[in-house]
């Protein structure tokens, strides 16, 4: 692959070095410039070394030199990226956004990727949600889901300050998007942190309530593990504890999420859940853009 | 010595126990009865909190908001309270609270975790509301660290923290410890809620007192997760010949006492094996019935999940690790086979 469409990340946090060292390793990206507000900040010291453009005075540096990236992803907060798609209004950039600002549509890779691959801003909704909205996907794919209800645990280390001051942000987002993009008539979640050292890694359970009593548990069981094998195909750390457990008309399925350690250790697989289906999503557009032969 | 201020907790850690099935007229009753003991502070909300209404925690037979409004009608002088875990519950469901009449929270985190309280705080005090930063499994972080974590509370706007012994595992040392240091470093009020796992709730509750403590939670007749919490009527009694004050009447608390054992108690609360395991084991108390139910199930023992439970150091609010563990330990048991 020769052609790749350049790329820039707002924040030098957790997601944003994280991000980075993925699209670094991105057939149809190129890790063009990362954009943030702390000069001593970890990550873009990580950039400067690798040979990437810096900026340390945020989407005000960046909009000095636009020419440097087509795709954005911001890994800031939600109320920054809110300023962000403000300020970006009118470059014709497209937007990709890992905070829970829920501004533009939601996106799971494997439910709903082509239909906003059109958008100027599209939201990665939260890591709970990327790790469980597939699945309750896959279990409506068979039989309607009347609830959908999950349960994010994560190790304490995984949570950055970010999520921590916010964490509302996290259930109210998510549990939306359950019904959005799930397609529960009703959706809720819940997130714990665990200080369990060493620090455990991610779990997610799927708890459903169908409108009737499962007719054929097979075709769950099938539908689940075949959503399973899709994410897995950009999440490899992503699993099923044990096969969805059957109850009438309840369905649970344990999951849990392993990272690839790109930036923090393997137990975050929250982080990499979000950078990895951001990825996708980049590229997916990226494609796009390619084949258009067009360049935003 | 300075004044103990109670908190009734049955209409909320009770929940627990009736697996949240309580009724309004229940809700009214217990209320109107406890504010007639001068009770300062009453706790209605589901188990795990606003908004703990779940497949996870078992759903509300009555949602909270209700069941505050209808405790609020009735609570004369005495304060609603309610319990909010961030993580679980939102402020957008306190907003509801308060609006329904809820006039203190209590915002419960994990004892690591207090920085997810920071908003929820600040919010409660900003509504006038009466706030408490609560800190749950106590028992596993050292005094130190209960501490750095209760200042972040105090940082944070609340009124007083709670040393929390949600597993019902401290002894009398680790809460002298652990009360000790607080008093000696925070200015606000500090808290003491126990659960009777190792009938210690009562004992410990003195302790707590004896170092500084000035509120207590208690449940009366034990209505609460596990074992129960340090149990109302009798820490009224002990403390009243003592020359504590509480301000609260011991007879209408028999009184009722007689009502809740008789008509709201599934089961006479005793230490039973399950809850004295989770005090041994360190485990969150309201995993009791979900363990007995899961054990039921799979057809295992409820004491080898509560203690492999234990192992995993598993907090407050994984109930789903429960039926999982469950699970691996009855495949385990095939494979044996």
């Amino acid at each position: 692959m020769s052609e790749k469409i350049k790329v820039g990340i707002i924040g030098s946090g957790n997601i944003g070095t994280d991000l980075m060292m993925k699209i670094m390793r991105s057939p149809y990206l190129e890790m063009s410039v990362l954009i943030g507000i702390d000069p001593h900040s970890e990550g873009l010291k990580r950039a400067s070394d690798a040979g990437i453009h810096t900026i340390t005075n945020g989407i005000d540096g960046f909009l000095e030199q636009p020419h440097l990236a087509d795709i954005l992803f911001d890994a800031t907060s939600a109320k920054a990226h809110e300023v962000h798609v403000q300020k970006l209004e009118g470059l014709n950039k497209r937007l990709i956004d890992l905070t829970p600002a829920a501004v533009g549509p939601f996106v799971a890779p494997t439910v709903n990727l082509l239909e906003h691959i059109e958008k100027p801003v599209v939201n990665m909704i939260t890591c709970g949600g990327q790790a469980t909205i597939p699945i309750v996907r896959a279990i409506g794919d068979v039989q309607t889901v009347e609830y959908g209800e999950i349960v994010a645990t994560i190790a304490s280390k995984s949570a950055g300050p970010g999520t921590r001051a916010n964490i509302d942000e996290f259930t109210e987002t998510t549990a939306n998007a359950i019904e959005s993009v799930g397609g529960a008539k009703s959706g809720k979640a819940i997130i714990i942190l665990n200080p369990a050292e060493p620090p455990l890694i991610m779990r997610d359970t799927v708890l459903c309530l169908l409108e009737e009593e499962v007719k054929d548990e097979q075709a769950i069981i099938d539908s689940v593990r075949q959503m399973v094998d899709k994410v897995q195909q950009y999440v490899p750390g992503y699993r099923l504890k044990m096969d969805p457990i059957i109850d009438g008309n309840k369905v649970t399925v344990f999951l849990e999420v392993e990272g690839l350690g790109d930036y923090l250790p393997i137990y975050a697989g929250n982080l990499d859940i979000m950078t990895a289906a951001g990825v996708k999503v980049g590229e997916e557009i990226a494609k796009s853009l390619i084949e258009k032969g067009e360049r935003v | 010595m300075t004044k103990v201020l109670l908190t009734e907790v049955a209409l909320r850690d009770g929940s627990h126990v009736v697996a949240h099935q309580f009724t309004k007229e229940q809700v009214r009753y217990v209320t109107e009865m406890l504010s007639k003991a001068n009770v300062p502070f009453i706790e209605v909300t589901h188990g795990d909190g606003l908004g703990g209404s779940s497949l996870q925690y078992g759903f509300s037979k009555v949602h909270d908001i209700e069941l505050v409004e209808e405790a609020a009608k009735v609570a004369g002088d005495s304060k609603v309270s309610v319990l909010l875990i961030p993580g679980i519950g939102t402020i957008s469901q306190l907003k509801d609270a308060h609006a329904a009449g809820a006039r203190m929270v209590r915002v419960a985190t994990h004892v690591t975790e207090a920085d997810v309280s920071k908003q929820h705080i600040e919010t409660a005090r900003n509504m006038g509301m009466e706030t408490i930063g609560f800190l749950m499994m106590s028992h596993s972080a050292p005094p130190e660290k209960v501490l750095e974590q209760a200042l972040l509370m105090e940082s944070y706007g609340a009124h007083a923290v709670y040393v929390t012994d949600s597993a019902g595992a401290m002894l009398p040392s680790d809460v002298r410890d652990r009360i000790s240091l607080l008093r000696k470093n925070l200015k606000i009020d500090i808290g003491f809620h126990a659960h009777n796992n190792l009938s210690l709730a009562v004992a410990n509750s003195l302790v707590a007192i004896e170092e500084g403590a000035t509120r207590i939670d208690g449940s009366i007749c034990c209505l609460g997760a596990g074992a129960g919490n340090t149990q109302t009527e009798v820490l009224v009694a002990v403390l009243e010949r003592m020359g504590i004050e509480t301000g609260v009447d011991l007879y209408p608390m028999l009184d009722l006492a007689e009502y809740v054992r008789n008509d709201i108690l599934p089961h006479p609360q005793d230490i039973t094996t399950g809850s004295l395991v989770m005090g041994y084991a360190g485990v969150y108390s309201s995993f009791l019935r979900h363990a007995n139910v899961a054990a039921e199930k799979v057809g295992v023992d409820a004491r080898d999940i509560l203690v492999e439970l234990g192992k995993l150091n598993v907090v407050g609010g994984q109930e789903d690790m429960i039926l999982e563990v469950a699970s691996e330990i009855a495949r385990e048991k095939v494979g044996k086979i």
